[in-house]
């Protein structure tokens, strides 16, 4: 009884490293499986060139729903239904500028990651510029102020004051 | 004292700022459609599959556009909303079926307390919504007599949003 139990306790030894090696060959695999999956559902359908000018326009496109990403960024149903617009718009020859227009005309400045100069958004361009400004004028303001400043005269009494707060020894002050 | 009265003054600004920055909703875009003519379409009715539905047969009434879908969560917090504002007889509701299927939705309106639509467009691949500007669902458009759109609500419609914004000036438009 005690012979049978020996051998697989045997053949247990000797096989774990070998099956521990198999365990984790099996682990990597579970783990690239779902990569190369993604990776597969990626790839763009069709001529590279059009993907290629999708990909371009919708980094320029805010997605809506998700906030803080770009359409190209995105999985969203809303986003993947962009770039299906897109993709048909660069199919049928649309420009560039016709395609923005289009987003535009439907969703707003807002889709557009670079929104246009105008009335509505001459401080949100100008902004940065105009607090630039405005601190250099502060600044210029502040210095020359500083300028026209004369040093104070001490009296005797003061000096004396100041040396013994300082705690400065006799003979430095010549 | 003074010196701290210029550093203080920057705070109390940068915070009111921020205060205003937190009561806005991100979510709440404003539609570059309104006051321009609704988008042109032709889709099929929900209810009647056979049949189809487009916005000149509204032509001289004032109306709502309620994009809805069975998969969309938010849609049964104004849906029993919209069926009593259709018992009221007050204004024209037209649905807009978002990215849905036509079985799922039918069975929606019937757990959910029925269909308060004159009629449904069935906009299977959202291509009517992206006309329309809609990057959510529930969105509710308020159309003119001569086609034009005059308001939109984002999110579920609430008791009273149509009572101080949307029946207000549906009525307005109604007279005009």
């Amino acid at each position: 009884m005690v012979e049978p139990m020996r051998d697989i306790r045997a053949l247990w030894r000797e096989s774990a490293p070998v099956l521990r090696r198999l365990f984790f060959v099996l682990l990597l695999v579970a783990g690239v499986q779902p990569a190369l999956a993604a990776d597969g559902m990626a790839q763009p359908v069709g001529d590279p060139a059009v993907e290629a000018r999708v990909n371009k326009l919708a980094e320029e496109l805010r997605c809506l729903t998700c906030m803080g990403q770009s359409i190209a960024d995105s999985q969203s149903s809303f986003s993947s239904d962009m770039k299906r617009e897109i993709r048909d718009m660069v199919r049928n020859g649309k420009n560039d500028k016709e395609i923005i227009e289009f987003m535009v005309q439907r969703y707003g400045d807002f889709v557009l990651y670079r929104p246009p100069v105008k009335s509505t958004t001459w401080l949100l361009w100008g902004g940065p510029f105009l607090f630039l400004i405005l601190s250099l004028v502060f600044l210029v303001v502040k210095l020359r102020k500083r300028r026209g400043q004369t040093a104070v005269e001490l009296t005797e009494t003061e000096h004396q004051q100041a040396v013994q707060l300082l705690g400065k020894r006799k003979d430095d002050q010549s | 004292m003074r010196r701290f009265l210029f550093p203080l003054a920057v705070f109390i600004v940068l915070a009111g700022f921020l205060a205003a920055g937190l009561r806005l909703n991100p979510r709440e875009v404003p539609s570059p459609l309104i006051g321009k003519p609704v988008p042109a379409f032709r889709l099929t009715q929900l209810q009647a599959g056979d049949k189809s539905i487009g916005p000149e047969e509204l032509r001289g009434k004032v109306w709502l556009l309620n994009v809805w879908a069975s998969w969309c969560v938010s849609c049964r917090q104004e849906h029993p909303v919209l069926v009593e504002l259709d018992q009221q007889k007050k204004i024209i509701i037209v649905g807009l079926n978002y990215k849905d299927e036509r079985a799922a939705a039918i069975s929606w309106l019937n757990q959910h307390g029925g269909d308060p639509y004159l009629v449904s467009a069935v906009d299977a691949d959202g291509r009517v919504g992206i006309d329309f500007g809609v990057y959510g669902v529930p969105e509710t458009f308020l159309i003119d007599k001569n086609g034009m759109i005059r308001y939109k609500h984002i999110g579920p419609v609430t008791a009273e949003a149509l009572k101080t914004k949307i029946l207000p000036l549906a009525e307005e438009l109604a007279r005009g």
